[in-house]
């Protein structure tokens, strides 16, 4: 895993649906100044800076680090443009986190962003290459068959998805932050709401936000303030077109937590970690991931999430800070999953803080569920 | 730092048209190729280097994944950047010490579209990219900036597709007639030719490089800086990131036999000899360089690759690689490397 690395800074902007009053440029720097302002640092303390985004298709601007090099302060520094698909976000801190580890760097900053009210990502994600027709529009009529088939496997009930998405939508009434914020947000609320695809409802999913989320990591000698220690870091990825390939339940997704819990001494993440910020973008994706994360037996997932171990005051509070389900800036999502990992063991959550989080797992998954970025984050040195 | 050296490298044998292969099918023999050459099937980590524009399509990164049979799941991320840049991720990730291989690999299919339009679409959505100003036009900027005359392009050209007629990968094109002009001052063989392919390279560190390669191009100095976008805040006649770059990697603190440059467009090799302080003794692209051959995303990887073969086979002992990326020059990549 090579030199130690700390997150030392986090920034992030309101995510909402439209921001008029700021260009691309303008939002991803209002991330970067948070961030450095968290770490009481200035432009001139930042080394290299990495920023991620999903398809450029999205907004359009290709290779928008060119043009992004100025806002972030990047010029005379090494930049980099991570693109991974709906993980990118955290293949973003990682790719950061690795310049750091690998003894290059003391301090990068990392962005990323997405203004989703200058794109039509359900478009951009409709466009398909050659010969390889799709019938499915957008993320949600991809993802759909592939909860049924859970649904079937795991005999779960149909009200499970609408238990997750009232949960977030809870959570993120304690976070600043959060794009959704519905006071009066029940069951049956979710449960009136228009079916999208089969089985997942309008309020079952991620809304469209613009938003960018940054952070500051820094070496051991280069900390300022409140650490937050990467104990463990790693990608994985696997084909999409794979005969045989498990798309419900992941080799890849369960390889790169193995993976990140043997660098951080995890032996039972139930148990050993505090929070966890996972990317659900389609409620039914907590239970499905519950169990690719092993933090439930195989078809076990959604009685975790029925028993309320899940929520803000269970024993593994997940998606404390209202998740993917409340605030999607998609590129940024992966990134805001890792940023609230940190700001949890930092205790710098506010009024979504688990009390006491010392560990906390950071995820992004994307592309057909076959791309996986995950890190552990703690308050103890390792 | 650890010691990584580049051991095994392979391209494909670019064209200028489309020849009907997707993707995935484009990466398959070069990454056979390096397979083959450094005897490995595994590698710690994997990264890439391409662009969805030229497919026109999102993730046009996911299908090489199946090109590439990952499975077991493997190690690996992507850059929406020229293929150079994948190849410094994987350096930096070696670093780390727990994995001693990578392999990277870029592609691109600029038959497809059109490029000098598309490029536009890389400026600054609200001020710059509305006015138009497409590839060859700030490229035309820049040469005028540059103070190259007439004579001294010609003479790029004639050199970079002599070279590139000698290069089985590269295109045979003829020597530049003409008097026609694409932009002012840069006609139409000043600008790197339009051409589908892939490459990719095998990274290993200390004695595997050693094990698996009988002269390794030994990495002594890998480092890149990105300039302001505006073009308007930069002097176009000079890279002051390249020139940084170049300082990082410590391109002055020997000979250099072979330098690998990411020209493509023929004034942008006075700026970048003169950035890079690349002596005349130093032969500058023998492969025939962008002009010759310009696979877009996996150019600059190529530039590296090229750059590397020289030693591998004997012919140099120590070697520049060039990439770029963004106008004008705005990002520049220098690798230097070593017998």
């Amino acid at each position: 895993m090579g030199n130690r690395c700390a997150v030392i800074g986090v920034g992030q902007t309101h995510y909402t649906t439209k921001r008029r009053d700021v260009s691309i440029a303008g939002l991803v720097r209002e991330a970067a100044v948070r961030a450095l302002e968290d770490a009481g640092l200035t432009w001139k303390d930042i080394d290299a800076v990495v920023i991620g985004k999903a398809p450029d298709l999205f907004e359009g601007v290709m290779m928008p680090e060119a043009y992004l090099a100025d806002a972030l302060g990047a010029a005379g520094k090494p930049m980099m443009r991570v693109h991974t698909a709906g993980s990118v976000g955290g293949s973003t801190a990682l790719v950061g986190a690795s310049l750091i580890q690998g003894g290059v760097h003391d301090r990068v900053l990392v962005v990323a962003f997405e203004k989703q009210s200058e794109s039509n990502a359900t478009w951009a994600l409709s466009t398909h290459l050659p010969f390889s027709a799709s019938l499915v529009v957008g993320a949600g009529g991809y993802f759909a068959p592939h909860i049924r088939e859970y649904m079937r496997r795991s005999g779960a009930p149909d009200h499970i998805g609408t238990l997750v998405a009232v949960k977030d939508r809870l959570n993120a009434l304690k976070n600043p932050y959060a794009h959704l914020r519905i006071p009066q947000i029940s069951r049956e609320m979710v449960e009136s709401t228009p079916m999208l695809w089969e089985p997942i409802r309008y309020l079952e999913t991620c809304p469209s936000s613009d938003g960018a989320c940054a952070m500051v990591l820094s070496s051991e000698k280069a900390v300022t303030g409140t650490p937050a220690w990467v104990l463990g870091t790693a990608m994985r990825s696997e084909p999409i077109f794979r005969a045989g390939r498990d798309t419900v339940n992941p080799q890849g997704g369960k390889d790169c937590a193995a993976d990140v819990y043997r660098q951080a001494g995890i032996a039972d993440p139930r148990r050993d970690i505090d929070v966890a910020e996972v990317y659900v973008p389609f409620s039914w994706y907590e239970p499905m991931w519950l169990e690719n994360l092993g933090f439930a037996a195989e078809g076990e997932g959604w009685k975790l999430t029925e028993s309320g171990a899940t929520a803000l005051d269970g024993d593994i509070p997940w998606n404390a800070s209202g998740g993917v389900l409340s605030s999607n800036p998609i590129g940024a999502s992966g990134l805001i999953r890792f940023a609230e990992a940190a700001l949890q063991v930092r205790g710098m959550a506010g009024e979504h803080q688990v009390d006491g989080a010392r560990r906390a797992l950071g995820h992004a998954y994307g592309g057909g569920a076959q791309f996986f970025a995950m890190w552990m984050v703690g308050s103890d040195k390792p | 730092m650890r010691e990584i050296a580049v051991v095994a490298f392979a391209q494909t044998r670019h064209s200028a048209v489309d020849e009907g292969l997707g993707e995935a099918e484009l990466i398959l023999p070069v990454l056979d190729e390096v397979r083959e050459r450094s005897g490995l099937r595994k590698f710690g980590f994997t990264c890439s280097g391409s662009c969805d524009y030229l497919a026109g399509a999102p993730f046009s990164f996911v299908s090489a994944l199946d090109a590439l049979g990952a499975w077991p799941p493997i190690s690996e991320s992507h850059v929406e950047m020229d293929a150079a840049w994948a190849l410094y991720e994987a350096w930096v990730r070696l670093q780390h010490g727990d994995v001693d291989s990578a392999l990277i690999y870029g592609f691109g299919k600029s038959s497809q579209g059109d490029l000098r339009e598309i490029m536009t679409l890389q400026l600054d959505p609200y001020y710059l990219s509305p006015l138009g100003l497409d590839q060859v036009s700030y490229a035309a900027l820049q040469a005028s900036a540059s103070g190259a005359d007439r004579a001294e392009l010609d003479e790029v050209v004639r050199r970079s597709r002599a070279a590139g007629r000698d290069n089985p990968y590269a295109l045979d094109l003829p020597d530049p007639s003409g008097d026609g002009y694409e932009v002012e001052p840069l006609r139409p063989y000043d600008v790197a030719p339009i051409t589908d392919g892939a490459a990719a390279v095998v990274l290993a560190a200390g004695d595997l490089a050693r094990e698996v390669c009988e002269r390794p191009a030994w990495i002594t100095g890998i480092a890149h800086r990105i300039d302001p976008h505006y073009l308007g805040m930069r002097d176009l006649a000079r890279s002051a990131s390249a020139a940084e770059a170049a300082r990082a990697a410590g391109v002055g603190k020997g000979s250099l036999d072979v330098a690998e440059l990411h020209v493509q467009f023929s004034h942008e090799e006075r700026i970048l000899r003169r950035a890079l302080e690349i002596p005349d003794s130093t032969v500058v692209n023998p492969s025939g360089g962008p002009l010759a051959a310009n696979p877009v995303m996996a150019t600059g990887l190529i530039r590296i690759g090229e750059a590397a073969a020289r030693i591998m086979d004997g012919a140099a002992n120590r070697t520049l690689g060039h990439a770029t990326s963004g106008p004008c020059l705005q990002h520049n990549l220098v690798t230097v490397m070593e017998a």
